[in-house]
């Protein structure tokens, strides 16, 4: 059996770990137009900050590939994939056949028209060679004064990135609030306050002009979109991301997709939606895999779900923030949000102890009616399971 | 390979695993030194809902929700222990939204922690275990 993999990050690190739990043998190749070995793709302003390196930032350890028996083509970009002939055409003219393909092409940086952004140099901040231009241009331009326009995840982390080694950082965005997609206005006004006291300059609310502000670098931090042409062009269903059932498999035969590539359905959130969280990544990578080599896996829980923190404030996030909201009294902000006698979504900064059990919950669409809220809202424990599903987690057979 | 399993009907609320845990984990010698007037940190947690009560560890599952979702790939199951690498974590925490058993927490350096058997720490097996008054946790 040939296993080709189109990308060469997350999703495909999976995909290769799912395919050899099913099947020891068969060739893979793997095709990456980055030329690294797989690596932390949220660790990039880690390196930045340096804490983490080179090394580290490797996301498997160095004889990856070859424990894993696959070829890496890196530094090349798959073109063309012939659906019919079942091959796939690099950049570089090789051809590679395969039976089956798993395309984990990712997402690139969405750059929204922005009046007048054409006569600026800007940087993105998606990749290693994002990271390691944007450094690069740093050290030309002393106490440089950076524009950063978005206020999402990926602007923030820029700008804890470089905040230290730069002289002033302002973050613009047509949103009223700081990191929209995980926090309400409550959350987000903590959070603006924490990294105001970092130096961070904030225009909410306002449009993205670079002719309106006077700084030295701009990075474009405004969003992703799923890098889907290759799939379309071969004739898969692609919405904004490629469609991809709960065994990650595309419209077209033998064909998979995994991760930010793709949109899904999930039965948590009933909809079919594009999640690009790494965790999503790596289990569709997976899944993919192990149905490629005959095995049987399916993944249809994905929900939004984000751990990120901010010079050591911590966000954990999950679900819809839909029903009614209900703080912890203990807290500075510990939020759930209860719908239907269900969990449905939950905000906790800093006191995040235990959060894993809430997202189980929304996982699971337990029903938590008779459950107390104020006191779940505070804690969490197994008890708010089935007894019969606390046996068989923790007790030994007898 | 071995794993802890957890009997209700025999645990005494004592939370004598939470002050093991967190002495073998403690890097101290002294158990005095250790814990004293001090927050203590556990890789276990006894949790108490009315009249039952049972300590809570990492599952060291077989689908490891914490090594699936880990950004930094630091999380690893190797001979059947989950062990977090606090050389490659960055303290996102993302385990700790992964896990369901509520088994993960940040630890005192800003990396994750977790139970990993006491294999690497002072205890070389778990203390809390060989301490359990009531041998309600069990390794088998
Ligand atoms: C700065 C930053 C911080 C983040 N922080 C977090 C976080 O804290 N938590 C979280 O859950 N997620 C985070 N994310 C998102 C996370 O990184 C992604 O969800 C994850 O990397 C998706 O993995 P993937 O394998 O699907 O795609 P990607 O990581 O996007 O990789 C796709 C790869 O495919 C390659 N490729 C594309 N087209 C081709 C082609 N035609 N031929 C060959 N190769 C191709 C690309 O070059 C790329 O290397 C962050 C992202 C960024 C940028």
């Amino acid at each position: 059996m040939d296993y080709v993999i189109i990308g060469n990050s997350i999703a495909a690190a999976g995909c290769i770990e799912g395919i050899r739990r099913a099947d020891q043998n068969g060739k893979i190749t793997v095709v990456g137009a980055e030329p690294y070995h797989v690596y932390g793709r949220p660790l990039i302003s880690y390196l930045l900050e340096g804490k983490t390196d080179l090394e580290r930032i490797k996301y498997r350890p160095a004889d990856f590939y070859e424990k894993n028996c696959c070829t890496l083509v890196k530094g090349e970009r798959a073109l063309k994939i012939d659906a019919q002939k079942k091959r796939v055409t690099l950049s570089g003219g090789a051809v590679l056949p395969y039976d089956r393909l798993a395309i984990a092409t990712g997402s690139r940086p969405f750059v929204p028209r922005i009046p007048n952004l054409e006569k600026y140099e800007y940087h993105t901040f998606m990749t290693l060679d994002d990271a390691l231009k944007l450094q690069e241009k740093i050290k030309t331009v002393p106490n440089a004064r950076v524009l950063i326009f978005g206020a999402g995840l990926i602007g923030l982390k820029c700008a804890e990135a470089i905040h230290k080694s730069v002289g002033e950082i302002t973050v613009a965005d047509m949103a009223d609030r700081v990191l929209p997609s995980i926090l309400d206005h409550d959350g987000a006004e903590i959070i603006k306050k924490h990294l105001e006291g970092y130096g961070l300059k904030f225009l909410l609310s306002t449009a993205a002009n670079p002719d309106s502000f006077d700084f030295d670098i701009l990075c474009v931090c405004t969003g992703v979109v799923p890098e889907t042409e290759l799939a379309k062009e071969c004739g898969a269903e692609v919405g904004r991301g490629i469609f991809v059932d709960g065994k990650s498999k595309t419209t077209v035969k033998d064909i998979y997709a995994a991760g930010d590539c793709t949109e899904s359905y999930s039965e948590v959130t009933g909809k079919r939606a594009a999640i690009p969280i790494l965790p999503n990544a790596y289990i569709q990578g997976e899944t993919a895999g192990i149905n490629m080599a005959g095995g049987i896996a399916s993944f249809d829980s994905a929900l939004p779900m984000n751990a990120i923190g901010f010079f050591g404030k911590h966000i954990l996030t999950a679900g819809v923030y839909e029903g009614e909201a209900v703080r912890a009294k203990s807290s500075e902000y510990r939020k759930i949000f209860v719908k239907d006698g269900k969990l449905k979504g939950f905000i906790f900064i800093d006191d995040f102890k235990r959060a894993g059990i809430y997202t189980a919950l929304i996982r699971d669409g337990g029903d938590i009616s008779g459950v107390d809220i104020d006191g779940l809202a505070e804690n969490a424990g197994l008890n708010l399971f089935p007894k019969n599903f606390r046996d068989e987690v923790l007790r030994a057979k007898n | 390979m071995k794993k802890i399993y957890v009997q209700e009907e025999w645990c005494l609320k004592c939370r004598l695993c939470e002050y093991i845990c967190a002495y073998a984990n403690s890097g101290f010698e002294d158990i005095a030194a250790a814990l004293k007037d001090k927050p203590i940190r556990p890789r276990i947690t006894v949790e108490e809902s009315g009249k039952i009560s049972y300590a809570v560890s990492c599952r060291h599952c077989d689908e490891p929700s914490c090594v699936k979702g880990c950004i930094a790939g630091a999380i690893s199951k190797v001979d059947g222990i989950v062990k977090i690498d606090k050389n490659k974590c960055v303290g996102c925490f993302t385990c700790v939204l992964s896990c369901p058993y509520g088994a993960v927490a940040a630890g005192p350096d800003g990396a994750a922690m977790k139970c990993e058997l006491c294999v690497e720490n002072s205890g070389g097996s778990p203390m809390c275990v060989k301490y359990c008054p009531n041998r309600a946790i069990i390794l088998e």
